[in-house]
């Protein structure tokens, strides 16, 4: 562990993926996530690794297969529009069950959108990445630090499940700077057996490959993946409850808007009104059990998204609809403010308490 | 003498050994094989060279040539 | 007696799914024999493309990665900066590589990236039974251009080698062709020269080889072969487009 030092969150992201044992970083320039390949850039010659600028998203997501493939911990970064071009091989590597880190930055959209925060990327990271049936499992920090902790724990989880793991952050995420407390460096990473780096004449060839002719086998085969990530949603749930417990009203958000949310609460239980928090830090799997707990005696929620209303559907699910969900959200790149936040809390309790 | 061994199973019947043999022996046959192909045979066994020139030139990897 | 032709040790023992008379085959054999020339069978990791050679991970005894459509150059490019010391090669048709796969192609020439590449040009997509390809002839008809490929709607072909020779990145890219034995010995010194220039350091190699598809060209295999010399290797001329060491100036320097 080192003392704590100020990092932007871009290059705090990159200097914990190098201390997570990442050695080859492929990544195209793209606001606002452009100093974490920068970093790379620096940081990866000075330890054999390799970063390499590609041609294209579509390329270097590629390049991260490859490289994952032959067994070594890869990674990609990338905001909006460029995660769209990804998402081919983020299906293929699902598909060829290859470990990746994919991080997202997210700016306004669609279409070119804008460079500022935002989170409308939501629905993307948690169901509609590309073609076909898979999962990625998508952790969202909500500050630097978890960031930085958080990406040594999306290389653990892509290597353990053999799977992409998505760092789902924003503009703010990317820009902000925060103390931070780096891990110490991995010594030891997992056996990769399956990795195509030669037989050596030592065994049978290893093929990496998502395709399946016959229907019965792709089934199979899609259906043993199905029971992993059944796995992952039994053991690898991440929320954070913050004066839930006695909570009338769950004020819910992820990432940055989370942060903003405090404020407003911290605010309204000034105010004397038993506001709590729930924050998924997993975006899939989703925190489900927390949110039907907090239902059991909060009387409404409020979602708050940097969106036009992404996440909302998941909280109505997890709640079953038992309890009125208010949504408030800023998108195209604006940041809500704590006194909205706030004015939409006491909204809520006209309409539920 | 040079022998020519065809893999009948293997063999698509394409007769691109056929165009390749300096002695011109090498022919399909009428036989069938499972995959419905007539399987290319050497008709005179004696006149070849052991060249492997039909080998070289089969995209089923079918012949092996022994000398 | 000895043995003096067999199927090399590097090819899988199975029966490959190609059409009767199609070249793919002879190409493969080529490249299995080149692995087990240079003894490398056991460090090597082969890409295979979508398209015909979507199976060649069936067919190499080596390790082998199935890649997205066009994206065997940026997946052979991770393998490679991962592992430098594995030989490292790619196996795309003209759709794969001088289509959708243009960029990655281009890119992975330019960067020098130390890689081989085998390129077959059929003029045609096979795999999807016979639509038009970056390399149909004018005039070619294919089941999208099927009144002739007309360059004024559809353009005109990608000379691959031609292109590429304009590179600083490429060290080595020859056209080959597997219409007859003589051809299909050339073939496999450029495809050998194509690997021992990869584990020499000198960067980008590709060898394109003149191929067949009588399936869907609507010719008997010996049909095909005529073709393809009469009517491809005139607009494709066989020979060495490029030949150097890529960074020997830098080096240099």
């Amino acid at each position: 562990m080192s003392d704590k030092i100020l990092m932007k969150g871009n290059e705090a992201l990159a200097e914990a993926a190098i201390r997570a044992g990442c050695r080859c970083f492929f990544g195209y320039p793209i606001t606002p996530q452009t100093q974490l390949p920068e970093y790379m850039a620096k940081k990866m010659p000075k330890i054999g690794g390799t970063f390499l600028q590609s041609e294209s998203e579509i390329a270097a997501i590629n390049m991260v297969l490859g490289a994952s493939a032959a067994g070594v911990r890869a990674m990609t970064s990338s905001s909006s529009p460029g995660i769209s071009l990804k998402a081919e091989g983020i299906s293929y590597l699902a598909g060829s069950d290859l470990p990746a880190v994919i991080v997202n930055i997210q700016r306004g959209g669609p279409g070119l959108g804008g460079i500022q925060p935002s989170q409308a990327d939501y629905w993307q990271a948690t169901r509609g990445l590309a073609h076909g049936d898979f999962r990625v499992l998508s952790l969202a920090p909500a500050g630097i630090q978890e960031a930085v902790d958080l990406m040594g724990t999306a290389f653990d989880l892509a290597d353990k499940y053999r799977m992409p793991v998505m760092i789902l952050g924003d503009g703010i995420i990317g820009q902000m700077m925060e103390p931070v407390r780096l891990p110490d460096p991995v010594t030891e990473l997992p056996e990769k057996p399956w990795a195509a780096k030669g037989t050596r004449g030592a065994r049978k060839h290893n093929i990496l490959n998502s395709l399946y002719i016959q229907p019965e086998e792709l089934e199979r085969v899609v259906r043993e993946r199905y029971e992993r990530y059944a796995e992952v949603e039994k053991n690898e749930v991440r929320v954070e409850t913050w004066l839930a417990e006695d909570a009338d009203i769950i004020v819910t958000a992820y990432g940055s808007t989370a942060r903003i949310c405090r404020n407003a609460i911290r605010a309204a239980r000034a105010d004397g009104i038993k506001v709590g928090m729930v924050r998924p830090i997993t975006l899939w799997p989703f925190p489900s059990a927390a949110y039907a707990e907090a239902a059991a005696h909060a009387k409404g929620f409020l979602d708050v998204e940097m969106s036009m209303g992404q996440m909302i559907d998941d909280v109505r699910l997890a709640i079953g609809c038992s309890r009125p969900v208010r949504f408030f959200g800023r998108t195209g790149g604006v940041v809500p403010t704590p006194a909205e936040i706030r004015a939409e809390i006491d909204a809520l309790c006209k309409e539920v308490l | 003498m040079p022998k020519v061994t065809v893999n009948e199973e293997r063999c698509r019947g394409c007769e691109l050994c056929t165009t390749a043999c300096p002695k011109h022996i090498i022919a399909l046959s009428k036989r069938l094989n499972a995959a419905g192909y007539h399987p290319a045979e050497v008709a005179e066994q004696d006149k070849c060279l052991g060249c492997a020139m039909c080998a070289m030139m089969c995209p089923h990897v079918a012949i092996t040539v022994e000398k | 007696m000895s043995v003096v032709f067999k199927k090399p040790d590097a090819l899988c023992d199975v029966t490959m799914h190609y059409c009767p008379g199609c070249t793919h085959g002879i190409v493969h054999r080529l490249v299995a024999e080149v692995i087990d020339e240079l003894g490398i069978c056991g460090k090597t990791v082969g890409v295979a493309p979508v398209g015909c050679a979507v199976f060649a991970y069936n067919y190499f005894e080596c390790d082998m990665i199935e890649a997205a459509h066009g994206r065997a150059p940026a997946v052979a490019t991770g393998v490679k900066r991962a592992n430098p010391a594995n030989v490292v090669f790619t196996y795309q048709g003209d759709g794969d590589l001088a289509a959708i796969g243009t960029a990655e192609t281009v890119h992975a020439a330019t960067r020098g990236e130390n890689i081989t590449v085998i390129f077959i040009n059929n003029t045609i997509y096979g795999m999807t039974s016979g639509q038009m390809a970056p390399t149909s002839l004018p005039g070619q008809v294919t089941t999208t251009s099927p009144y002739g490929r007309d360059p004024k709607l559809a353009g005109y072909p990608i000379r691959v080698c031609e292109m590429l020779a304009t590179l600083s990145g490429t060290a080595y890219c020859e056209r080959v062709s597997v219409d007859c034995v003589k051809n299909v010995i050339q073939a496999k010194k450029a495809i050998k020269k194509a690997f021992e220039n990869q584990i020499a350091g000198k960067g980008f190699s590709l060898v394109e080889v003149l191929s067949t598809c009588p399936s869907n060209w609507g010719l008997t295999p010996i049909e095909a072969l005529e073709r393809l010399r009469r009517d491809m290797i005139p607009y494709y001329p066989l020979g060495v487009y490029c030949d150097r060491d890529a960074f020997a100036e830098v080096e240099a320097k």
